[in-house]
């Protein structure tokens, strides 16, 4: 009986992965209608003028960058979560009624609000604060929706055979407390219709601080939800599906203490590197711009004892498409936590604040990162929950070069386009007046959205590619036993 | 102790919550008394304005225009003078942006006038050509909604004891008063005086005879609005 190995329930974590699989695609669909939207204006009309209300770049934009980060991407992270919990712990969910219950509650009411929220969204109901778009009734339910995901944490942990916990529940319990702690402070506000006794729309809502001070908090938020959201779990992932996947064992210890703590130190401080030169006090921007650079050791410190786990086994790379992506997302983690602290620092950040080299930054980090090694999660995942083999290792070679390919397209034009248009503002003529009006260096970029858009539009080929080859790996390929399920993940041809 | 940590789930949730708060009680509170003091000249939205800012954020302009300028040459000879956080006291939420697809519209009042806006918002390209901006027909259409931003200046008079009906400071040693209303039908009343203003200066009929009837369409609004960023 006590040698019996554990019947590991993935109900909750398949429920997760379909959505993360759906949303992906939407998302992305949204973004990509979003970059054909800055080289022709007239997609803003795709849907004729009548609804170009709902249909046009600002109502999108939102719609984009919530659903990819808390839909596709959260979605992956819980999926992750339910599985990897149940593993690492060593303990089953099927063994709680009560967890097993907190989980699918979790998902339902997770479900329900993002629909309120891209509805919302389409009607232009925010509170204009980015990545945290969303008023107090919608705040409410997220909270409900974090309380439930801690409730699955702490009770897991607490009914746990596995005493030591593992490294990626160090970086789960990070997510779980940051977030939360980000989420009530940005949004504390105040709704107007209590207050003022029922006038107005009842959803609506203001700011508890005002001018610098909210920006202070917003971008406190607006920094470390990229850090706990997009870097965090995504890092809780690489240290439990890298290792599996290529069967090699974390390569050091004191690099993940190092990587760990070092991250939880110094992220949150470097918020104030999206305020260089702005109204908030000038040591608070050099202390962000100070540890966005120190930022670099914890960040590179994760990723090189990524990489050194491979060592040795590099062939893996030239074998495995799913090694692949898990690879290239390391890769572009060093590249993007590279890239932003030079953006951090003040000289540059002058030139490159307010342009596309931002946007540039956030998607090689966003498509190249986090994308790829959710990909490559997903891939991991979907063989042992539903004990098929991954129905085609060429369809995921396919998809793994042309989505390559598109987030190379997407991050070199956008450098190009951001330092051109730094570049354009800041030129004098001769006679000492400005050389170019802004338009000048709104038409100086048409090229470079193309080739964003395009770039864009093979990333979301690649999506389709993969909601295809997973569809098909859940219902309709080769079944295979767990003793196939060791390391490398079986694939079909 | 990292062991230790690592089999004690609750010391583990601990310590990392207090590295991780640390941060943030260092950096954000300190500055926050300071920061919120508004300058000279400062004054809290009109409603007319309140429910143009609130027509800015629906449409979500602060995703395309940023309104903080820098203190560098290149961007106070385009956009004038540079931001200072006093001027921001009565901006909740803050409008900064993050990304300039188009310009600045921090003092955007000081150099479009309601007759600029109203051909560009119809047509951006027409007025500027290369312009990527989408058209906006629906403002000209959709009614105002005075009542939130009327609800929305009760609320911060109440809890944040912004200056309605009081002197202000002004630069030149005078005061100004920004009068609030103390009914919802006085509130509609003095902003539709607003809007008249604004419209005078408008040629769309329609929008004209939607104000005649007591109606604000957004347009309207979103230009007071506009008007009033200097």
């Amino acid at each position: 009986m006590e040698n019996r190995p554990l019947e590991y329930d993935y109900t909750v974590a398949k429920l997760f992965m379909y959505n993360a699989i759906f949303v992906g695609v939407a998302g992305m669909l949204a973004g990509v209608v979003l970059a054909w939207q800055m080289a022709f204006p007239q997609f803003n009309y795709i849907l004729g003028m009548d609804l170009a209300e709902y249909t046009n770049f600002g109502r999108l934009r939102a719609i984009h960058t919530d659903s990819v980060i808390y839909g596709f991407v959260l979605s992956a992270v819980w999926s992750a979560w339910y599985y990897i919990g149940q593993r690492v712990l060593k303990v089953s969910m099927a063994e709680s009624k009560f967890l097993m219950f907190i989980g699918k509650a979790h998902f339902w009411i997770y479900m329900a609000a993002s629909v309120v929220i891209v509805i919302g969204l389409q009607l232009g109901i925010t509170s204009s604060k980015e990545y945290s778009e969303f008023e107090w009734p919608i705040d409410l339910g997220i909270v409900v929706v974090w309380v439930l995901w801690g409730i699955s944490i702490f009770g897991l942990i607490g009914i746990r055979r596995e005493k030591t916990l593992y490294i990626s529940i160090w970086y789960f319990i990070a997510t779980f407390l940051a977030v939360a702690m980000l989420h009530i402070f940005n949004n504390a506000e105040m709704p107007t219709f209590i207050i003022s006794g029922g006038i107005g729309n009842w959803y609506h809502s203001v700011s508890l601080y005002a001018g610098t001070n909210d920006a202070l908090v917003q971008w406190w938020f607006g920094h470390n939800a990229v850090a706990f959201v997009l870097t965090t779990p995504i890092v809780a992932m690489s240290y439990y599906f890298l290792p599996k996947e290529s069967g090699q064992a974390v390569y050091s210890y004191k690099m993940s203490l190092l990587g760990f703590w070092g991250l939880m130190f110094v992220y949150i401080w470097a918020g104030g590197h999206h305020l260089l030169f702005s109204t908030v006090p000038d040591w608070m921007q050099t202390m962000g711009s100070v540890f966005s650079v120190v930022l670099i050791l914890p960040s590179w410190g994760s990723a090189i004892n990524m990489m050194l786990t491979m060592k040795g086994e590099w062939q893996q790379v030239a074998a495995s498409p799913l090694i692949k992506f898990m690879v290239m997302a390391t890769t572009f983690y060093m590249f993007s936590t590279l890239e932003g602290p030079i953006q951090a620092i003040k000289s540059v950040n002058a030139l490159a604040h307010f342009t596309d080299w931002i946007i540039g930054h956030v998607h090689d980090g966003a498509l190249g990162w986090v994308g790829f090694m959710v990909i490559g999660a997903l891939f991991h995942m979907a063989p042992r929950m539903f004990k098929r083999e991954i129905y085609s290792k060429s369809l995921m070679n396919t998809q793994f070069w042309i989505q390559t390919l598109g987030v190379i397209l997407y991050f070199t034009s956008m450098w190009i386009a951001g330092i051109t248009q730094g570049m354009m503002w800041r030129a004098y003529d001769e006679f000492g007046n400005l050389a170019y009006s802004f338009i000048d260096s709104v038409v100086a970029l048409h090229p470079y959205y193309i080739i964003r858009a395009v770039g864009g539009t093979l990333y979301l080929i690649g999506m389709f590619m993969f909601a295809y080859n997973m569809y098909k790996t859940m219902t309709s390929s080769r079944v295979v036993e767990e003793n196939e399920l060791q390391n490398a993940t079986p694939m079909g041809a | 102790m990292f062991h230790w940590l690592e089999k004690n789930p609750f010391f583990f949730a601990v310590a990392v919550f207090v590295v991780i708060a640390f941060a943030g009680l260092v950096e954000i509170l300190p500055n926050f008394a300071q920061a919120s003091r508004p300058i000279v000249g400062a004054k809290p939205y009109s409603t007319l304005e309140l429910t143009g800012r609130l027509v800015y954020i629906k449409n979500n302009c602060n995703g395309c225009h940023s309104q903080l300028i820098r203190p560098f040459k290149s961007e106070t000879d385009r956009y004038g003078s540079y931001s200072k956080s006093g001027e921001y006291a009565y901006d909740r939420p803050f409008l900064w942006g993050s990304k300039r697809t188009g310009p600045d519209l921090m003092r955007v009042g000081n150099y479009r006038t309601t007759d600029w806006h109203e051909n560009h918002m119809r047509d951006p390209e027409e007025v500027v050509p290369g312009s990527i901006m989408p058209k906006y027909p629906w403002l000209f259409k959709n009614i105002a909604d005075v009542d939130t931003a009327y609800a929305e200046q009760l609320t911060i008079k109440q809890l944040f004891a912004v200056p309605y009906n009081k002197p202000l400071p002004t630069a030149d040693g005078s005061t100004q008063t920004v009068a609030l209303a103390d009914s919802l039908d006085g509130a509609h009343a003095s902003a539709l005086e607003e809007a008249k203003v604004v419209v005078a200066d408008m040629k769309d009929q329609a929008v004209k005879d939607a104000v005649a009837a007591g109606k604000i369409p957004e347009i309207v609004a979103l230009i007071a609005y506009l008007n009033r960023l200097k």
